[in-house]
């Protein structure tokens, strides 16, 4: 059955594919991201074909230029670059994928809610998500950041994982605004549908209707959403490590390899531009698939930019 | 008119109530209050007199007993004291206020002419060589982290090529005014660059909107030049929905300004917040905090009340959506 589906030509999921496909700068972004995403899963694999260790200190490399031993050379300690490259970008996409799945969660029950229940829940939600979105996001990370969790009765381990675990809160509690908005324009607009009101009009109960029938129906949005809050919770990552309160040693994340970059600015300028090379590569592509994907789910969009 | 600007301001005066409030409750869950700090600092204390001190001050009540007597000082104009300057926060507050409004004045005036020049352009000559190169700056600019943005300035032109220094404020602080100008130009440029990078992609967009106007079309039709059109008929059209895209993008800008002040050690706002929570010092950072969203959220009523003022097709009575 679903073969048989697939293979006609005119399925809403096969137009927009088609969309997708022809809009370059997506597919640019789409195939930069596999390999990212790939370079990552592998990361462990890569290294070891290279003979590379992230974390072996060896003085003798220490600033070691690009050579076929260091690939892009050595850090202050001597490790290798490349590898740390590979590493940070477990972390950083492994934190940003996480961060945003759960911002674009957040985003999309509040969109829903205040999409579909309306009125005095509406106004107060979508005030809260406009505050969100005027005011500067950066003051409120840091404070996030600052926060004790023991206060909050969590554990007070801070190193390693539950660095990652704190950073991925942190970042999807700033970044669900956008997600909100999509998702509630989506729900209105689902809301005034006539399946919509049929159903209603026939007694099934609101919150039936909001999970299967407006759900539905803000399902291309909130997949935007969440593409286009990856590209911006990893920039929240990289700007809370490289501020030394995002993760923690003896993990490293791109962000966090910056900050021990500017430490070592005046001897190696070098060192900082790859980690930032990297972390601009995934926020570019991620953007870029999130624009195509706007466009080819919501083929009106187009027509009005 | 009238209507339109009490509404705003005080929806802007409630939402600022309340994210003093959980402003409040969030600096409440950070790690140690005045007291733990001062006992951290005298090994003598015992347990009781820090119970006995807690009780003093107070800081052993709930944070919302507390929020009400902070407001009720506030009310007074009493900011507190802060612990990291030895010295009332209204007497740090000034200064470093206007140290933050020449970096961000100076970055917006740069970023909007140079936005809204290239926007222009680019929309002007759509599918030109322009146009691609604003599309591409304007998603660069999202793209690229602020703090690298600075990293690779002073990688660039501080060591690389020795032209301007690292640092935005002198060594010496008699320095003559060119000589404090010097010193700001890379991290002006750094913000104006971000900026310039958001404001161009709506420049684009608003241009490229009036552009397909009939009165535009007739202009274009009557011969006149490319600059008469834009200056004379496009920009006033628009201007209306630029002026609310510049102000919501004020909070990107003053994330912007926290980022290039605590890299460049400039002594504003920005890098006096970060500090702040630090430091501890949280009557410090309150201030910051809720001064830099009162701005934020008074300018946002201001573009509001503006776009109101300037396209008539939106009443008065109906702004509230």
């Amino acid at each position: 059955m679903t073969a048989l589906v697939m293979n006609t030509t005119e399925t809403p999921t096969r137009r927009a594919w088609i969309r997708f496909r022809r809009n370059r700068a997506a597919m640019l972004g789409a195939c930069l991201l596999v390999v990212l995403a790939l370079s990552a899963i592998f990361a462990g694999a890569i290294t070891a074909v290279l003979g590379l260790d992230a974390e072996a200190v060896d003085l003798a490399s220490r600033y070691a230029p690009m050579s076929a031993a260091h690939p892009l050379g050595g850090d202050e300690l001597g490790r290798d670059v490349l590898a740390r490259l590979l590493q940070g970008g477990q972390v950083s996409l492994s934190v940003g994928l996480a961060a945003a799945v759960a911002a674009a969660g957040i985003g999309a029950a509040i969109g829903l809610l205040a999409g579909f229940q309306g009125g005095l829940t509406d106004s107060v939600l979508m005030r809260i998500t406009d505050g969100m979105l005027a005011l500067p996001v950066l003051p409120l990370l840091i404070v996030l950041a600052a926060v004790d969790p023991t206060k909050l009765g969590m554990s007070a381990d801070s190193g390693g994982a539950a660095s990652v675990v704190r950073i991925v809160l942190i970042v999807a509690l700033v970044g669900w605004p956008g997600a909100s908005r999509l998702t509630r324009a989506a729900a209105l607009s689902a809301r005034a549908q006539d399946y919509v009101r049929a159903a209603r009009a026939v007694g099934v109960h609101p919150f039936r209707i909001a999970v299967r029938h407006v759900a539905p129906a803000a399902a291309g949005p909130v997949i935007v959403a969440a593409t286009l809050a990856m590209g911006q919770v990893i920039l929240f990552e990289s700007i809370l490590s490289f501020l030394g309160l995002g993760i923690q040693p003896p993990l490293a994340s791109w962000g966090a390899m910056l900050a021990h970059a500017q430490d070592t600015i005046w001897e190696r300028p070098m060192l900082a531009i790859w980690p930032g090379v990297a972390i601009f590569l995934t926020v570019i592509a991620v953007n870029f698939v999130g624009d195509g994907l706007r466009d080819a789910l919501n083929p009106r969009a187009v027509e009005n930019r | 008119m009238g209507r339109i600007i009490i509404q705003r301001t005080f929806g802007a005066g409630v939402t600022l109530l309340v994210l003093s409030g959980l402003t409040f409750a969030l600096l409440a869950l950070m790690p140690g209050d005045p007291v733990d700090l001062l006992a951290g600092a005298d090994p003598r204390m015992t347990p009781d007199d820090i119970a006995r001190l807690k009780a003093l001050y107070g800081v052993d009540k709930p944070f919302w007993e507390r929020w009400i007597s902070w407001l009720g000082r506030l009310a007074e104009g009493e900011f507190g004291y802060s612990r990291m300057f030895g010295a009332p926060v209204a007497d740090v507050l000034p200064e470093a206020l206007l140290r933050t409004l020449s970096l961000a004045i100076a970055a917006l005036a740069i970023s909007t002419v140079l936005g809204i020049a290239g926007g222009a352009l680019a929309a002007l000559k759509p599918g030109s060589i322009f146009d691609y190169g604003a599309n591409f700056l304007a998603f660069a600019g999202v793209a690229a982290p602020s703090f690298w943005l600075a990293l690779m300035g002073m990688a660039l032109f501080s060591i690389t090529l020795g032209w301007l220094p690292a640092s935005a404020l002198p060594a010496d602080p008699d320095a003559g005014f060119f000589e404090r100008a010097r010193h700001l130009i890379l991290p002006i440029a750094v913000l104006a660059a971000l900026e310039t990078a958001a404001i161009l992609r709506h420049a684009r967009a608003a241009v490229g909107e009036a552009l397909t106007q009939a009165h535009v079309q007739t202009a274009r039709s009557k011969g006149l030049s490319d600059f008469r059109i834009i200056w004379r008929h496009v920009l006033p059209n628009a201007m209306t929905p630029l002026v609310t895209v510049l102000a919501l993008d004020l909070g990107a800008l003053a994330s912007g300004a926290v980022v290039v002040e605590v890299m460049f050690g400039y002594p504003g706002m920005g890098k006096l917040l970060y500090d702040a929570i630090l430091g501890a010092d949280y009557n410090l950072a309150m201030a910051v905090l809720l001064l830099g969203a009162g701005a934020i959220l008074l300018a946002n009523a201001a573009a509001d009340v503006a776009y109101a003022a300037l396209d008539p097709r939106i009443g008065f009575g109906k702004a509230e959506t």
